[in-house]
């Protein structure tokens, strides 16, 4: 089990390319995720308050 | 009017602004001199080591001179609508576009291969090497305009583009720089300078066939919108 | 036929499309990966020369891959975007590109932390490295293009251009191993020829980077719907969605 990690030695070397691995992945994810959020949450914003002036108006 | 007429009577005419606008020429080669001897005073003179660097310098400070010039390429025109009309007037934006860039090469570039031979000399480059820069600039430089002019052409709708220009063209220049360079230092070693030169000469077809249709395209693009 | 090329280039039904496939395409991805990592790390024999160092490959490899293949999917969407003008194709190339992106840095900064330990040296010159390195510029240039110009049409026009000047570099990175001498190995992995690596490490290799291209469809389709809602913001489409979503 310690071999596994010790990858022969090149733990440093070894695990920093795949955590990078990791980070750059979860990035692409979570990125494009959240900013997707954002965009419909602004067009929420904007037609649900378009809507609520709508409605303040004809009443 | 022919259609080789009108490509003269358009050269000319370039030619003609830029010899009125000789100022906003000079700019570039200026700044090419400027380069060219900052080299030495900032790295410390000794002989060898100029003389190591001396055709990726010359070669360098001529590739920022051109970058520098190409904003001027297409924007004038774009902003006073005079781009449209030539579009519109002419049956192929190819061949104008070509002819500008050639036109714009003469004028702007051209003067840096005059001025090159007394910066090698300054930066101790032998002579005999000095005809094989020569020729890595004469075939390297247009490939520089050609290339340039594309990525001019590219953000032209753009008004303060700054670093943008220098991204997009950086990508597209380094194989030239690459081979140019090989081409003088090969011949500074005693080396044959023939394989880099003759892929330059290859860039340098690749790029006159190649880029004026996507200037024009990026051309047409700019204007419709 | 047509009728379906008509409808999947419609926005809004391309929008619900994907929010259905990406499960699907996650489901997928996860066991490929797990098995591409256990393969890659735990069951591929340790490499004579190497030894287990050699591991960075199943991440490297795969990275550098995709960064090319993502490059020439972006030509092909940047085709027919300025042939056929699909909106679609536009707001696919653009989504492409910051994955893209981050797989350029991967591949690079795996192969430098592959080097260092292998060849002694973080960096090189080199002809891979330098056609790699500007891949990454190129890649860099087109998403700066694209924020550069307000007018999003526009914009996708200029930057299928460039896109397509670019995509000389692909095979100066491809053949650069062949055409110079690099410090960077040749391929061993080739569409035509045996590859010369033992089965037990190129299983995982493959995995992996088939995993990897499911990552990018479901990067893609994630960003292609953020960049849709933002680019069809005044459409009665997304009014419906935004207005269900409320309700609901």
């Amino acid at each position: 089990m310690a071999d596994f990690f010790q990858m022969g030695g090149y733990a440093l070397y070894v695990w920093s390319a795949y955590a990078l691995a990791f980070v750059v992945l979860l990035i692409n994810w979570l990125g494009p995720y959240f900013k997707h959020k954002k965009k419909l949450k602004n067009a929420s914003d904007f037609y649900l308050l378009n809507r609520e002036q709508e409605h303040d108006t004809s009443a | 009017m022919s259609t080789l007429n009108s490509l003269f009577f358009l050269c000319r005419r370039d030619v003609l602004i830029a010899f009125r606008h000789r100022q906003q020429a000079l700019n570039p080669l200026l700044f090419f001199v400027l380069v060219c001897l900052l080299f030495p005073l900032g790295i410390g003179a000794s002989a060898d080591l100029l003389k190591a660097i001396a055709p990726g310098t010359i070669w360098i400070a001529a590739l920022l001179a051109v970058l520098m010039s190409l904003d001027s390429l297409f924007r004038t025109d774009f902003e006073d609508g005079s781009l449209e009309l030539m579009i519109l007037e002419n049956q192929s934006l190819t061949l104008l576009v070509a002819t500008r860039v050639f036109a714009h090469w003469l004028m702007t570039v051209l003067p840096l291969l005059l001025l090159a031979p007394i910066m090698a000399v300054a930066l101790g480059l032998s002579s005999n090497v000095l005809i094989i820069l020569l020729t890595s600039l004469l075939l390297g430089t247009p490939v520089l305009s050609f290339v340039g002019a594309i990525a001019a052409a590219l953000i032209i709708v753009i008004p303060h583009n700054g670093m943008l220009l220098a991204l997009l063209v950086l990508p597209l220049y380094v194989p030239a720089l690459i081979f140019g360079t090989s081409a003088v230092n090969n011949a500074a070693l005693g080396i044959s300078p023939e394989g880099p030169l003759y892929i330059l000469a290859a860039l340098l077809v690749l790029s006159l066939t190649l880029s004026p249709p996507a200037i024009a395209a990026a051309l047409r693009t700019g204007v419709s919108q | 036929m047509m009728q379906w090329f008509h409808r999947m280039a419609s926005p809004a039904w391309f929008y619900r499309f994907s929010g259905k496939l990406i499960p699907f395409l996650i489901l997928t991805f996860t066991p490929l990966l797990i098995i591409g990592l256990y393969g890659g790390l735990v069951t591929a024999p340790s490499d004579y020369q190497q030894g287990d160092a050699f591991r960075i490959i199943y991440v490297h490899v795969p990275a550098a891959w995709m960064s090319l293949f993502i490059y020439i999917v972006m030509a092909v969407y940047a085709v027919i975007t300025l042939i056929w003008r699909i909106k679609l194709a536009e707001i696919l190339l653009i989504s492409s590109a910051p994955v893209g992106v981050g797989f350029t840095i991967l591949a690079l900064a795996t192969g430098s932390l592959w080097g260092k330990p292998m060849w002694g040296t973080w960096w090189s010159w080199d002809a891979r490295l330098t056609s790699e390195l500007l891949l990454l510029f190129l890649y860099l240039g087109v998403i700066g293009l694209y924020r550069a110009i307000e007018e999003k049409r526009t914009a996708s026009r200029f930057v299928s251009i460039l896109v397509l000047v670019g995509t000389v570099n692909i095979p100066i990175i491809h053949y650069s191993v062949e055409w110079w001498n690099t410090l960077h190995q040749g391929s061993t992995i080739t569409l035509t020829e045996k590859p010369s690596m033992h089965i037990d490490m190129l299983i995982p290799l493959l995995m992996m980077a088939i995993a990897f291209k499911v990552f990018y469809g479901i990067s893609l389709l994630i960003q292609a719907r953020a960049e849709l809602v933002e680019r069809e913001f005044n459409s009665r489409w997304v009014r419906e969605l935004v207005e269900e979503n409320s309700d609901g």
